[in-house]
């Protein structure tokens, strides 16, 4: 197994997959030990051999979908925004520049549980539409983490070297295709671990959709509760659930920054 | 066919670019001739970049006028395009494109600003990459490439396009020593096609080979305009004697 890591190659990385294995063993085993020492935990309400435990598992863990579905749809729409907001901001037109700043200045002032409280009772009232939950998360955490994701990108683009636009200018390739085939392509390779980074983070917000009451994780978890009452396993297994997501996640988004590297 | 001979194909007059209140040129005025070669050179800080700079347009003048093939650049976006499409440039970093492969480095300019096809666009990199003597790179990156590979890369990236100038800004000063004069072969291989070229350089022993006209430039302005031979051996001007023989004395 380390024979394929120290193939694959850089130190670094077996180093790092190795940390990451580590630290999720370590949280298991203090997770086990806490379950020792403690006569109140009741695992039989998500006990997959007893049978309404395995309905309890099971309903918690579609919770995956939507969490999945939204994160995704949202970061996507956020990006596109994200790059569409940052270019402006590195226009020479301080018009342009005014526009973006004001709008990431704006949107990263808003809490995202008030955006998402916002966007799902105040803009349908506002726009005279009307919007599902999911759309309505949807909509509010990519509005959230566009702000965010203009920020990286203009960093990205500026991180980039003057003479590439001079190469591009003097081989007659216009602005859309400097960015789209010189810059961008750069940029996007920069600043891979910060989009990973914000990934992660939009799965972890989305847990706060579950106010407006979207069927993530989040809030299975919280409707179990009600109808089981034992807090204490079932957010233990809500924990474990985004543990796992994320570990999966930022694994992939390791082996994406290697192969594009 | 319009005459070629005798006709300036870049003519600059009076021109004068400013960063804040610091003139970088103070009013020049030059004209190259169709299959001419004028080589600059001068101090640090004189405005030789400056000067090839405003010739494509990298930088814009604040004043004067500048005709390339007959077209006045007047900050248009037609004439931006023309401009572009028409002089080559060669930059003292190279400035290749470190996400693409030598190939796509030369195909991407045809491809996409002379829409030429991808089979015509290869075959013209091919064709360049051979003029330039690295037929064999193509697949590679350029990381993968020693600095004189890399800036003959650049040389044959610009001349995809195809241009009727080139211009080249101290191609050589990045460069180890012992690969300066695979580059400088490359560049008098193409003077001797008959481009039209105007070369930022202070490699001498180039100038004297291909120059037609030697440019000295100090504090933004072009004190000096002479042939190679007497250039080099009496400068009319103090501060060009001067400059000389500080570079001789290195
Ligand atoms: N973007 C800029 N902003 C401010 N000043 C600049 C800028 N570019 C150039 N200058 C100034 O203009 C003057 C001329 O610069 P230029 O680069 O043309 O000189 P050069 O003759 O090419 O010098 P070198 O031999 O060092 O390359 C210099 O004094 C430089 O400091
Ligand atoms: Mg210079």
């Amino acid at each position: 197994m380390s024979v394929c890591e120290e193939i694959s190659h850089p130190q670094t990385s077996a180093a790092r997959s190795r940390g990451l294995r580590g630290s999720a063993l370590l949280f298991l085993a203090c997770l086990f030990l806490l379950t020792g020492c403690s006569d109140e935990w009741g695992w039989y309400v998500v006990d997959p051999s007893t049978k309404s435990g395995a309905v309890n598992l099971k309903f918690l863990l579609q919770g995956y979908w939507y969490t999945l579905a939204l994160s995704l749809t949202a970061i996507a729409i956020s990006v596109v925004v994200g790059l569409l907001v940052a270019l402006p901001g590195l226009s020479s037109s301080p018009w342009l520049r005014g526009i973006s700043r004001v709008y990431v200045e704006l949107v990263r002032a808003v809490p995202i549980l008030v955006m998402i409280l916002w966007v799902y009772y105040g803009l349908p009232q506002m726009a005279g539409i009307s919007l599902s939950v999911f759309w309505a998360g949807v909509i509010a955490l990519a509005l959230s983490d566009s702000a965010f994701e203009a920020e990286i990108f203009r960093a990205g683009i500026q991180s980039i070297d003057k003479g590439q636009y001079e190469a591009s200018h003097s081989i007659a390739l216009s602005y859309t295709d400097t960015m789209r085939y010189v810059i961008l392509p750069q940029a996007i390779r920069r600043i891979l671990p910060a989009l990973g980074n914000q990934f992660i983070y939009m799965l972890k917000m989305s847990s706060l959709v579950s106010v407006i009451g979207m069927q993530e994780l989040t809030r299975k978890a919280n409707e179990l509760v009600v109808t089981e009452y034992r807090p204490l396993e079932i957010y233990t297994v809500l924990v474990l659930e985004y543990l796992v997501l994320i570990l999966v996640v930022s694994a992939l988004v390791r082996w994406l920054e290697r192969r594009l590297a | 066919m319009p005459d070629t001979r005798n006709r300036a194909v870049i003519r600059m007059d009076e021109v004068v670019k400013t960063y804040g209140d610091f003139y970088a040129l103070k009013g020049v005025s030059l004209d190259v001739m169709a299959g001419e070669r004028v080589v600059v050179c001068g101090p640090s800080g004189s405005g030789k970049s400056t000067l090839i700079r405003c010739i494509n347009q990298l930088e814009k003048h604040d004043s004067g006028t500048i005709d390339v093939d007959g077209l006045r650049l007047d900050g248009t976006k037609a004439s931006l395009e023309s401009i572009r499409q028409n002089v080559g440039m060669v930059f003292q970093q190279f400035n290749l494109f470190p996400h693409l492969s030598v190939l796509d480095n030369l195909t991407l300019g045809p491809m996409r600003s002379r829409g030429l096809s991808r089979e015509k666009a290869v075959a013209l990199a091919h064709r360049y990459l051979e003029r330039v003597r690295i037929p064999e790179q193509a697949m590679k990156m350029p990381r993968q490439l020693s600095g004189g590979q890399q800036q003959r890369v650049a040389i044959a990236r610009a001349l995809c396009m195809e241009p009727r100038i080139m211009l080249f800004d101290e191609p050589t000063s990045a460069l180890d020593p012992e690969t300066i004069g695979e580059v400088l072969d490359t560049m008098v291989e193409l003077a001797e096609t008959g481009m039209t070229m105007v070369c930022v350089t202070h490699e001498m022993g180039f100038a004297r080979r291909v120059a037609d006209r030697m440019v000295f430039m100090d504090h933004g302005e072009i004190v000096e305009v002479a042939a190679p031979e007497p250039f080099f051996t009496a400068p009319e001007s103090n501060r060009a004697q001067d400059f000389l023989r500080r570079l001789l004395s290195h």
